[in-house]
């Protein structure tokens, strides 16, 4: 049975946050639904405040430090993304977007991701829909038709939560198996069929 | 001059100095160029290379005009650039200004062609910053004709088609300006210098060395691929960054206001986190010495070794300082040295003279005359017309 990599993007700003609690529950969901189909399953969390620092000197100086390439490369490898946002101002907050800023815009294009997002009450529950969904629309990442949004109240009452989280999982677990992220190659190996040769070049 | 060749570039920056409040104006820093490339050839440096801007807060939009100026008060420093824009020059001007700077200067010069990541420049010359990478394939391949063919017929992509057209001057002694292609990150551009078995220059100096060492790793592969000879004949070139003082922590006492307030890197990372991610050294110039000498281990045997070393506002007189050291206290201990760790059959850098040398041999060998000879433009027309 195949592997699966799994990148969780995290963009809480506390420790501990509440995206990240809701990030950590999304992937263990779609981990368990890999799982229960015999799959093996790889996460890896890139929890955006432990760099955000150096995602604002990529941005002002281009220069990249070892945390945001690796984090960078977690995700743009991976199988399947959780993206999770809090919800700032009527949208994704900043350091989330500066993030999928320094990623190259076809990095994400074939890739299933799963959106979800937080906030203080469900009034900004659109985010999902109005602000993210766009967004990876744009990189053409796969996006599965749930998102899950968690309001602070979803965390004492018994809303229905883990049941959005479980059908979230399962849909984004079926669409890394029946869609699997075809990788591009190295642009840099010659042998690769993504490599552009000189007569390529001179032909187009 | 040894195998390999060291020099200085210039981006060509209007800075206030931060420690005193002074901006220079456009002409002092004109004037300063010079007085750096004169600097740089009296305390041996190999080559000045100065870049093609077309916006504030540079001064630098006609590179070949400042280089002729140095050219004739020179005489033995080989006058480059860094870079020539392939994408938004006309590739007809191109031939004719730097053929003219090639005899102006007695072949003392070669080129450094690339894209320019400023967008407005593009429309600002008729042309979309979309496309690239398709004008610099397009537009050397015209260049390559002008400088290799009497007469030229061609039709392109980009540029309106030539008919009948004879680029002059015609290049000194039938031998084009060598060209180096420069490419930050982009594998097609590394592609292209190894089709043509030109030099491959990477200006590393916002970069790590995993990077540098993929592009340069796949242009030497190339290189032979394309049959122009074993991978570590490729013709490489790096940038490089410095700023020197007798101690280490006079040298960060002194740059450091400079470089935290650079224009490209300033108000970003820290001196010393910039100084571990990218090739800067700020220290002594044995320092300087030991990490170039480092770029040997994953750049192998190389031709060309350029510093950045006058920007961000640095006063010209501090600048010169460091021309100096460079020149005297480090440059000789690096010819030694890599000369040393050199491996047998690895090209020394390319000079006008050898070039000529080279391929006057390789026409005896064949038995005939191959360089292109000296056009007259009248004999050209006239053979044109069939008389």
């Amino acid at each position: 049975m195949p592997h699966y990599s799994l990148a969780v993007i995290a963009a809480g700003l506390s420790e501990p946050s509440s995206t990240r609690m809701l990030a950590d529950r999304l992937a263990e969901g779609t981990a368990k639904a890999l799982e229960s189909k015999g799959h093996t399953v790889t996460v890896k969390v890139v929890e955006l405040r432990e760099f955000a620092a150096d995602i604002a000197n990529v941005m002002v100086t281009q220069v990249e430090t070892d945390a945001v390439k690796q984090a960078v490369a977690d995700v743009t490898g991976a199988d399947g993304i959780i993206a999770v946002s809090p919800t700032f101002t009527m949208s994704y907050s900043g350091l989330f977007k500066s993030f999928i800023d320094i990623i190259d815009n076809d990095a994400l294009v074939n890739i299933p991701v799963l959106l979800g997002a937080t906030g203080g009450s469900i009034r900004h529950s659109m985010v999902l829909d109005t602000a993210m969904r766009p967004l990876f629309a744009y990189l053409k990442g796969h996006v599965i038709p749930t998102g899950v949004y968690a309001a602070s109240e979803d965390w004492g009452n018994d809303s229905g939560l883990q049941s959005r989280v479980d059908r979230a999982g399962a849909e984004l677990a079926d669409t890394m198996i029946l869609m699997p992220h075809q990788r591009k190659s190295d642009p840099f190996d010659p042998t690769g069929s993504d490599f552009e040769s000189f007569e390529t070049l001179l032909g187009s | 001059m040894s195998s390999m060749q060291f020099g200085i570039f210039s981006v060509s920056d209007i800075t206030t100095d931060p420690t005193t409040g002074k901006t220079p104006t456009e002409n002092d820093r004109i004037k300063a160029a010079t007085a750096m490339a004169l600097k740089a050839e009296e305390v041996g440096l190999d080559v000045f290379a100065i870049g093609e801007h077309h916006n504030p807060p540079f001064f630098s939009s006609s590179p070949t005009t400042t280089l002729a100026y140095i050219a004739a008060q020179t005489e033995k420093l080989i006058l480059s650039t860094a870079t020539t824009l392939i994408t938004t020059n006309d590739p007809v001007k191109i031939a004719e200004d730097y053929a003219m700077l090639q005899h102006l200067s007695d072949g003392r010069m070669d080129l450094t062609l690339g894209r320019g990541n400023t967008g407005p420049v593009y429309p600002w010359f008729g042309y979309d910053i979309r496309d690239g990478i398709s004008l610099a394939v397009d537009h050397y391949a015209l260049l390559r004709e002008l400088w290799d063919k009497e007469v030229v017929n061609w039709t392109g992509k980009h540029r309106s088609p030539l008919t009948g057209f004879t680029s002059t001057p015609a290049p000194l002694d039938g031998i084009a300006p060598f060209v180096w292609h420069g490419s930050i990150r982009s594998p097609q551009i590394a592609e292209q210098a190894a089709y043509y078995g030109d030099g491959f220059l990477h200006n590393n100096i916002f970069w790590n060395p995993e990077h540098t060492a993929q592009m340069i790793q796949l242009y030497r592969k190339r290189f032979a691929h394309y049959g122009h000879g074993e991978p570590e004949q490729a013709i490489v070139g790096l940038g490089g960054q410095a700023f020197m003082a007798e101690t280490e922590a006079e040298a960060k006492k002194l740059f450091r206001p400079y470089f935290d307030k650079a224009p490209v890197y300033g108000n970003g990372p820290s001196l010393e986190d910039f100084s571990t991610l990218t090739p800067l050294t700020v220290g002594t110039p044995e320092m300087v010495i030991e990490r170039t000498l480092g770029f040997q281990k994953w750049a192998g045997d190389y031709q060309r070794q350029m510093f950045l070393m006058d920007h961000a506002g640095l006063p010209l007189e501090m600048v010169l300082d460091q021309i100096e050291m460079l020149g005297k206290e480090v440059v000789p201990v690096l010819r030694q040295e890599f000369d040393r760790m050199r491996a047998p059959g690895v090209p020394d850098a390319p000079t006008h003279a050898a070039r000529v040398e080279a391929k006057q041999a390789e026409s005896t060998r064949a038995g005939e005359q191959q360089v292109r000879d000296d056009v007259d433009t009248g004999a050209a027309i006239s053979r044109q017309n069939g008389e």
